[in-house]
């Protein structure tokens, strides 16, 4: 694949072993980065036009920038606490190319000038933490993390935490205090933790693929970078294919990639059935039925389109499939993880599973389109007014089935 | 250590609601094995505030005890010197720190979306009863493992395997029974990420060997 960057020898035999890693021309980035100054670096980062493949899709050279100038405490978190539904792009980077991600980490915290990093993984990923471990004290070893990085003075180490089961704890504030060793509950926003964050110090989050595309920018440049993809969207992404399709599994192609190419990449819909739909994003996503398989996959224009690309996620559902007990699985999933800190989203989501349970079961309180009705309230209310993205979320991929694909129309009653 | 009485209200939950709260449990009293108050320490010194350490002096809490039991949060809390009320409330927050008893050998069956497309449901309802009476399993559904590229899958006390079939369910049991590595041809460990079968249009040919590392 010519378009690989982050896939670039991913197969290789040993890549999470420093030697292979090096011999692949691992660490030619951060050596090219300690030659310049980390003004010099955040300038590459703002000109690759970056953004965060966690979901919210913000520049990371601009996010970067909001960080306070000059010497103390401020932390960079690598989030790595990947749990919405359908999304793996993490635990395989970790799995086959944990260096990539601790390189990636040092020029990033060059550029922003702290000297303490996290990495905060899912609990649920014993390879993945395995091989980050080795990896992390192999680096340490060899000088490449510690307080004088490859000789040139720079101080950083990486601080390894696993999570513990807790879906919210992707959100950042959440991840801070689970880090700090409280309940992962997400704080108010503002203040935004390039303010105040982990600790109580400035902080600032990126998603592991985001930053494993910083050594592309610097070893080629960000414009250069930004020759890939389309103009709001740089570089490459990593999509996660599963539900019933052909090869489940990573693939790596370019912002403005059309979806139905990338589906075609992982042979298509199973068994060559009819697609039913595909549920873009994840739990937190939207569904889209088969008329949106030209859509351009890069922010712009998902965006424009009304969905996102969220963390990559794109699951096909063939004409077999029953949509109602999917989404009432999403209904269960947002239940079970609300945090319960905020009642929008605490009480939301448990209301939301219920009009869904009543719609399945074929007995609506009032008529179907009362309970469509205050679903879209129930919807309404948990995006206002809830404190983190979860509760914001929660209602996207059941309101956009419920528009698009219509499971209960026709069922009676209306 | 003192027997609970099992008639106590609460017994088999990490803290009793009816009792007046504990306080930091005395360390002149409280006795610690070496090994947990050594991992406990050596996680507290890794962060700047001694809270930070609640989870991973949790986690090695569980690995000892088997669960986030009484004793095992007293232990926690005397090393930690915070309320066990504190602790608790970690405890419980968290799907991967046990509230209650539970079998040594963790299942997790993916049961989210994509897995549930994939036939999990049939899976787990077989792992269930196929593990039904052994107290030494702890069959659960789980949220998205983060393993769409194996479904249906499940993690066998942290190890992933899948895609799984039905027929796979015994021998899966009888590897974990027999302490040995379970379904070895299905872990993900030994899976390329660009595998023909699995990913991308082109993988080296070596790749073919790493996979069977």
């Amino acid at each position: 694949m010519s378009d690989a960057l982050l896939f670039k020898d991913i197969d290789e035999p040993g890549l999470n072993t420093l030697a292979v890693y090096e011999a692949r021309g691992g660490y030619a980035s951060l050596r090219k980065a300690l030659q310049m100054t980390p003004a010099e670096v955040l300038a590459q980062l703002e000109a690759s036009g970056l953004r965060g493949r966690g979901g919210a899709g913000f520049q990371m050279g601009k996010k970067v920038s909001f960080l306070p100038q000059g010497s103390m405490d401020k932390y960079l978190v690598c989030n790595a606490d990947e749990s919405e539904p359908g999304t793996f792009k993490d635990r395989i980077v970790f799995e086959q190319d944990p260096f990539a991600v601790i390189e990636a980490m040092t020029i990033a915290a060059f550029a922003c000038g702290c000297e303490r990093g996290y990495v905060y993984l899912r609990g649920e990923y014993p390879l993945a933490w395995d091989r980050l471990v080795n990896a992390v004290t192999e680096a340490r070893t060899r000088g490449l993390l510690g307080d004088d990085i490859m000789g040139h003075g720079l101080r950083f180490d990486i601080e390894l935490r696993k999570g513990a089961g807790a879906y919210i704890c992707g959100e950042e504030t959440a991840l801070f205090n689970s880090i700090e060793g409280f309940r992962g509950e997400p704080r108010n926003k503002p203040p935004f933790p390039v303010d105040v964050g982990l600790f109580g110090k400035p902080t600032v989050v990126n998603n592991v693929e985001t930053l494993v595309n910083v050594l592309d920018i610097v070893l080629e440049g960000g414009r250069a970078f930004a020759a890939t993809g389309t103009e709001q969207s740089t570089g490459t992404r990593l999509f996660c294919l599963s539900g019933c399709v052909e090869r489940p599994g990573l693939y790596e192609a370019p912002f403005g990639a059309k979806l139905g190419d990338v589906i075609e990449m992982a042979g298509g819909v199973a068994g060559g059935r009819e697609l039913r739909a595909i549920l873009l994003g994840g739990a937190a996503g939207a569904f889209v039925g088969p008329d949106m398989l030209d859509l351009e996959l890069s922010f712009e224009a998902t965006r424009a389109a009304g969905v996102t690309l969220g963390s990559g996620v794109i699951m096909l559902l063939d004409d077999t499939v029953d949509l109602v007990p999917i989404l009432l699985r999403i209904a269960a999933f947002f239940r079970d993880e609300s945090c319960g800190q905020c009642v929008p989203c605490r009480v939301g989501t448990v209301r939301q599973q219920e009009a869904m349970l009543r719609l399945a079961n074929g007995r609506p309180r009032g008529s179907i389109d009362d309970e469509l009705a205050l679903l879209d309230e129930i919807a309404r209310g948990m995006r206002d007014a809830s404190i983190c993205g979860l509760g914001q979320t929660a209602a996207n991929a059941i309101e956009s089935a419920l528009q698009a694909l219509r499971p209960f129309a026709g069922a009676g009653a209306a | 250590m003192t027997p609970i009485p099992a008639r106590a209200s609460g017994w088999d939950r990490a803290t009793d609601p009816e009792k007046d709260p504990a306080l930091i449990p005395d360390p002149a009293t409280t006795e610690v094995p070496a090994e947990l108050r050594a991992s406990i320490e050596a996680a507290m010194a890794r962060y700047p505030e001694r809270h930070s350490a609640a989870i991973p002096a949790l986690h090695a809490a569980q690995d000892l005890h088997g669960w986030c039991s009484p004793e095992a949060i007293e232990q926690v809390a005397c090393v930690m010197q915070v309320t066990p009320a504190y602790l608790d409330s970690v405890a419980s927050f968290y799907d991967m720190l046990e509230t209650s008893p539970v079998g040594r050998h963790s299942v997790y069956v993916c049961t989210n979306i994509s897995c549930s497309l994939r036939g999990a449901d049939a899976l787990l309802a077989a792992v269930s009863e196929a593990a039904d009476g052994d107290a030494d399993f702890n069959v659960r559904a789980f949220e998205c493992l983060g393993a769409c590229d194996i479904a249906p899958m499940a993690s066998v006390d942290g190890v992933y395997v899948g895609p799984l079939e039905l027929s796979d369910v015994p021998q899966l049991l009888e590897d974990t029974r027999a302490g040995r590595p379970v379904l070895p041809e299905k872990q993900l460990a030994t899976r390329l990420v660009a595998d023909p079968d699995a990913n991308s249009q082109e993988f080296p040919a070596h790749a073919v060997e790493q996979g069977k590392r």
